[in-house]
């Protein structure tokens, strides 16, 4: 049995570890609030703005009006993926850098092989993780979780729009933690560009057609829309992973506290035992010496 | 007539009206009960909604989209 001293400094250390968890717990925690209120927010009117474009295409004619919608032959395909700054938060990281470089190998194996799947981070530790599995980063955007705010988003968004309309790329993919609620994330992989047009949606009437009047026209709208589309999207995985992460933190540094407690109760237990037994000893000692002088 | 007004972050309006007026790209209109469907984008002004009791409510808006189908609409808005 270990000695008394070796188990009170494990006893002092796993103590400072967990207090130091149980703080990130708490941080985490409030950091989900803010974050959770954000893509609660802003799932409505992505939907919405959604819902309206599907119903927009689907009565379009010829899909080749707008840039965005035009599907090409995917020669070079670009993956963004998004990650957090920061690690400690479960497999948080490594299961949507997974997701990406499988989707990488086996989706576009054919573009992977000729050096034509490049990937876009938002996060550091996307970045570790790829190199690691030796892909090609092409950029990183990693400063955007210290600002998150529409604009910067859109930023980003209008960079990577330009990349595919310019022909950079003619697929871009989005992998994201989408938010569930604190203890679940769901891996998500959806295509960015070129933009999916939508079904014909019926209504409880079966009627397809609802004649809509266009103003000031359908092109104008589409060209307004799509774009905006596209920035909304952007900023909604980015809030969605965001949320995620924290809601991931949340839940490793929980069990980690747990974890904390536990061992800690399997060393204080431990510790008294030895002292007692330590104690018994002394006064065995004590009486055996007494006897041994009564003679 | 059911309206509701959306921005990216958070609902501004939900219920039942009964005439909104818009600025739209090409200039104001409005809608009552029964207008034909209609996706428009508006921009900058304000919106002029009759409530059920009658009460007016006013929204100042920067741009945006609305859709009407079936006595439903949807405004969405950068800001309001």
């Amino acid at each position: 049995m270990a000695g008394l001293k070796e188990i009170r400094i494990r006893i002092a250390s796993v103590k400072t570890t967990r207090q130091v968890t149980s703080a990130m717990k708490m941080v985490s925690a409030a950091k989900l609030k803010k974050a959770q209120d954000a893509i609660l927010q802003i799932r409505p009117y992505a939907e919405k703005l959604h819902h309206i474009l599907t119903s927009l295409t689907a009565s379009l004619d010829n899909v080749e009006e707008s840039l965005y919608t035009q599907p090409r032959d995917e020669k070079k395909v670009l993956i963004i993926l998004i990650t957090s700054n920061r690690g400690l938060c479960g497999g948080f990281n490594s299961n949507i850098s997974k997701k990406a470089v499988d989707l990488a190998k086996t989706k576009y194996a054919n573009q992977l092989n000729s050096g034509d799947v490049d990937f876009l981070t938002i996060g550091k530790q996307g970045v570790r993780f790829l190199k690691h599995a030796q892909m090609n980063v092409a950029g990183e955007e990693n400063s955007i979780f210290d600002n998150l705010t529409f604009e910067n988003v859109s930023t980003i968004a209008s960079n990577v729009m330009r990349s595919y309309a310019e022909g950079s790329y003619d697929c871009i993919e989005l992998v994201y933690n989408q938010f569930k609620n604190a203890a679940m994330q769901i891996l998500t992989s959806e295509k960015y560009l070129p933009v999916e047009m939508g079904q014909e949606e019926e209504d409880e009437y079966g009627n397809h057609d609802f004649n809509y009047i266009y103003e000031p026209s359908k092109e104008y709208i589409i060209q307004e829309l799509i774009p905006r589309s596209l920035k909304i999207q952007f900023y909604k995985a980015l809030l969605d992973s965001h949320a995620a992460e924290h809601g991931a933190r949340m839940t490793a540094m929980h069990q980690a506290t747990d974890n904390a407690t536990e061992i800690m109760g399997e060393l204080t237990l431990q510790y008294n035992k030895a002292r007692q037994a330590s104690i018994t000893n002394e006064i065995l000692e004590i009486t055996a010496g007494a006897e041994a002088l009564k003679g | 007539m059911f309206l509701e007004i959306i921005t990216p972050d958070k609902k501004v309006f939900s219920g039942k009206v009964k005439l909104v007026q818009l600025p739209g790209s090409k200039g104001k209109f409005e809608i009552l009960r029964n207008h034909a469907p209609i996706i428009s984008t508006l921009g900058e002004g304000v919106v002029k909604v009759v409530d059920e009791e009658g009460e007016e409510l006013l929204f100042e808006i920067d741009g945006g989209v609305i859709e009407n189908k079936a006595n439903k609409i949807i405004v969405l808005v950068e800001s309001a």
